[in-house]
């Protein structure tokens, strides 16, 4: 399959400060593509590169096999859905749906028909005449969609577009825009903060912080092989230890030493070791290396979410069956559920701690 | 209930300064010196027509050089940062400052025969033109005192046009003329009918402006309103029916303007 969008080693600096550092990219046709990271990594700015909002200070956006640095943004074949819809007040339903083909002069036969399809689409017949102000948060956002997918765009850029509805709806339109994503075949690039939707609805996750991609895969792939501490933590929940790489296949944790089946780090080499709640298993006592006492108990519906303090750390661990508050449990986990990583570098792990609310 | 008397303090001036003479105006165009009712005075005011013409005319004129200068400059403004933005403001005031006679006047010597514009024209052989005491000087003369009524609210509208809405207008396709026609120019309507009014209805009834720029020849409405009061040909009743008239003219003329207003952007298209 070809590349449709390509970003190359793109800079963007404001007031002097890095705000994407060497972003490279390739995005396929017909993919669904989604940026997640934390509020302030860079995903709207990368969005606004492929938009053509902003340039980037160096480095080259490629189009379609074509250079297309500079091209403002009513010469590109891309469309967006805005973070706040940013729909024309002084236009209704219709007209607004309708604007992309009215500039382009488009037939009004054409339009008419056109508009329709998307009113739809979008589940909005009947709403054509109504002023967009006095639209639901869930209608506005479905104007804005149809806004951009009548001009039949190659690419859509959609920037947190479901960030203001409530889950529910929230959930539903999930479901509605990856079926509208299969159903026409465009190329969706989708900017979240929040890794379930990414996880659910992606064929292609990028993972970023800091202005840096972090990691470039398929959401199982990012969920089950996080290649870094930040990813492992930014996707679902994670417990995230100092360890000792001891040598291939055996590393060292909270005092103790364990299997797993990672390699290649070196000998008596720090890392960083990620397991996942889910993956223990409470177990008396006697039978496991690691022993802790119950901190506290949550039921969460599907599972129950446990701390247990365990030597030098609060394990978190999900299980269908609840410890006793109190009681001393044993830590029990196989060499698969041990994922090594590389330690991040100083500075990018001071940016974990910023909080991933808008 | 609370709100009701916050509200008393204005309820009480906009009857004693707005109402009553409102009404005193409407008394004195509909009775005779004796007080008797009739309504000679406002048929009288028929035989001025000319001057009313002359006065829309010009006020039009006046209003139309306005908007045009006062547009392309307010949204100029609104690409610069902040601080350009202000400072720039500053300037456009700037000539508010000073007083409106000494503005006008300051007009009369740089137009007269003797005047800085022909000097220095004489000095490359041209003139002297004659441009004091015509209808341009006036028109010259409500364009510099109203203009900053032009831009202020044409501006203000347009700082609050989401930023992101131009851009959406881009993204669709539009380059950036046909941003401000589609987009800009439809969400900035309500400033320019603001401005609208602010410089024509000043402009219809002044009576300074017309006197100093436009000598004996030009009289306007408002040099007609104000010989009846303070003049020599001191009629009350005439005064106040001409009054009577120009109020209902200009309340016409607004509601025509409205009218765009309210209709969809997209149909002046
Ligand atoms: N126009 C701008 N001027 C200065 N800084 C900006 C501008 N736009 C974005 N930034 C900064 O760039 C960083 C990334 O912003 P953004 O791409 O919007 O992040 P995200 O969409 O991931 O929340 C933020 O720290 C933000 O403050
Ligand atoms: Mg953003």
């Amino acid at each position: 399959m070809n590349n449709i969008v390509e970003l190359k080693d793109i800079v963007v600096e404001f007031d002097g400060e890095r705000i994407l550092d060497k972003i490279n990219l390739n995005i396929k046709d017909k993919e669904f593509v989604t940026l997640l990271g934390p509020s302030g990594c860079g995903k709207t700015t990368t969005l606004r590169i492929i938009g053509g909002f902003i340039n980037p200070d160096s480095g080259t956006v490629m189009f379609d096999g074509k250079e297309i640095n500079g091209l403002p943004p009513y010469k590109r074949n891309v469309n967006t859905v805005f973070q706040r819809y940013a729909l024309f007040p002084h236009l209704n339903v219709y007209e607004n749906i309708a604007f992309g083909l009215r500039v382009q002069k488009v037939p009004e036969k054409e339009i008419n028909k056109r508009v329709a399809e998307m009113l739809k689409l979008v589940n909005l017949v009947g709403f054509e005449k109504r002023t967009v102000q006095r639209l639901s948060g869930g209608q506005q956002q479905r104007v804005a969609i149809a806004r951009a997918l009548v001009n039949h765009p190659k690419v859509l850029l959609l920037d947190e577009p479901l960030g203001a509805l409530d889950l529910k709806l929230r959930k539903e339109m999930q479901i509605e825009l990856k079926r509208i994503q299969q159903q026409l075949e465009i190329t969706f690039i989708y900017v979240t903060h929040d890794q379930e939707e990414a996880l659910t609805m992606s064929d292609t996750v990028v993972v970023m912080n800091g202005g840096v991609i972090q990691q470039i895969g398929s959401p199982v792939d990012i969920y089950n092989e996080p290649e870094n501490a930040f990813v492992a933590d930014f996707i679902g929940e994670s417990n995230i230890l100092n360890g000792l790489m001891i040598k291939d296949k055996l590393v060292e944790i909270s005092g103790r030493e364990f299997d797993c089946v990672d390699g290649g780090f070196g000998e008596n080499t720090p890392v960083d070791v990620v397991i996942r709640p889910e993956d223990i298993t409470i177990v008396p006592p006697e039978q496991a290396k690691l022993c802790g006492v119950v901190e506290s108990v949550i039921f969460k519906g599907v599972h129950y979410e446990m701390l247990i303090d365990a030597y030098d750390y609060r394990w978190m661990v999900h299980s269908t069956k609840a410890a006793d508050k109190g009681a001393s449990v044993g830590l029990s986990f196989g060499p698969d559920d041990i994922h090594i990583m590389h330690k991040l570098k100083e500075t990018e792990k001071s940016e974990e701690e910023v909080p991933d609310e808008e | 209930m609370k709100n009701k008397l916050i509200a008393a303090p204005y309820l009480v001036w906009m009857v004693v300064f707005i109402l009553v003479p409102l009404i005193m105006v409407g008394y004195f165009a509909f009775t005779d010196k004796e007080g008797n009712f009739t309504l000679d005075y406002v048929a009288d005011v028929a035989q001025y027509s000319q001057i009313f013409v002359r006065s829309i005319w010009l006020a039009a004129i006046a209003t139309v050089i306005c908007l045009v200068i006062s547009y392309p400059l307010a949204y100029i403004l609104t690409g610069f940062s902040k601080n350009t933005q202000s400072t720039m403001l500053m300037i456009v005031m700037l000539p508010m400052w000073m007083n409106f006679l000494l503005r006008t006047y300051a007009w009369m010597t740089m137009l007269g025969n003797n005047g800085i514009i022909n000097t220095i024209l004489g000095f490359i052989g041209l003139g002297p033109f004659k441009m004091l005491n015509t209808e341009g000087a006036v028109v010259l003369g409500m364009v510099y005192n109203y203009l900053p009524y032009m831009i202020l609210p044409i501006y203000s509208v347009m700082v609050k046009i989401d930023k992101s809405v131009i851009e959406a207008a881009s993204d669709l396709g539009c380059n950036p003329w046909k941003t401000i026609l589609r987009v800009v120019f439809p969400l900035s309507l309500p400033g320019v009918m603001s401005g609208i009014t602010m410089v024509f209805v000043p402009a219809i009834s002044t009576f300074i402006i017309s006197r100093m720029l436009g000598g004996g020849g030009n009289l306007l409405i408002g040099d007609l309103i104000e010989m009846q009061f303070l003049g020599n040909a001191y009629n009350v009743n005439l005064g106040a029916a001409i009054s009577l008239v120009l109020m209902v003219i200009i309340l016409l003329i607004m509601t025509i303007m409205n009218q765009f207003d309210n209709d969809d952007g997209a149909v002046l298209l």
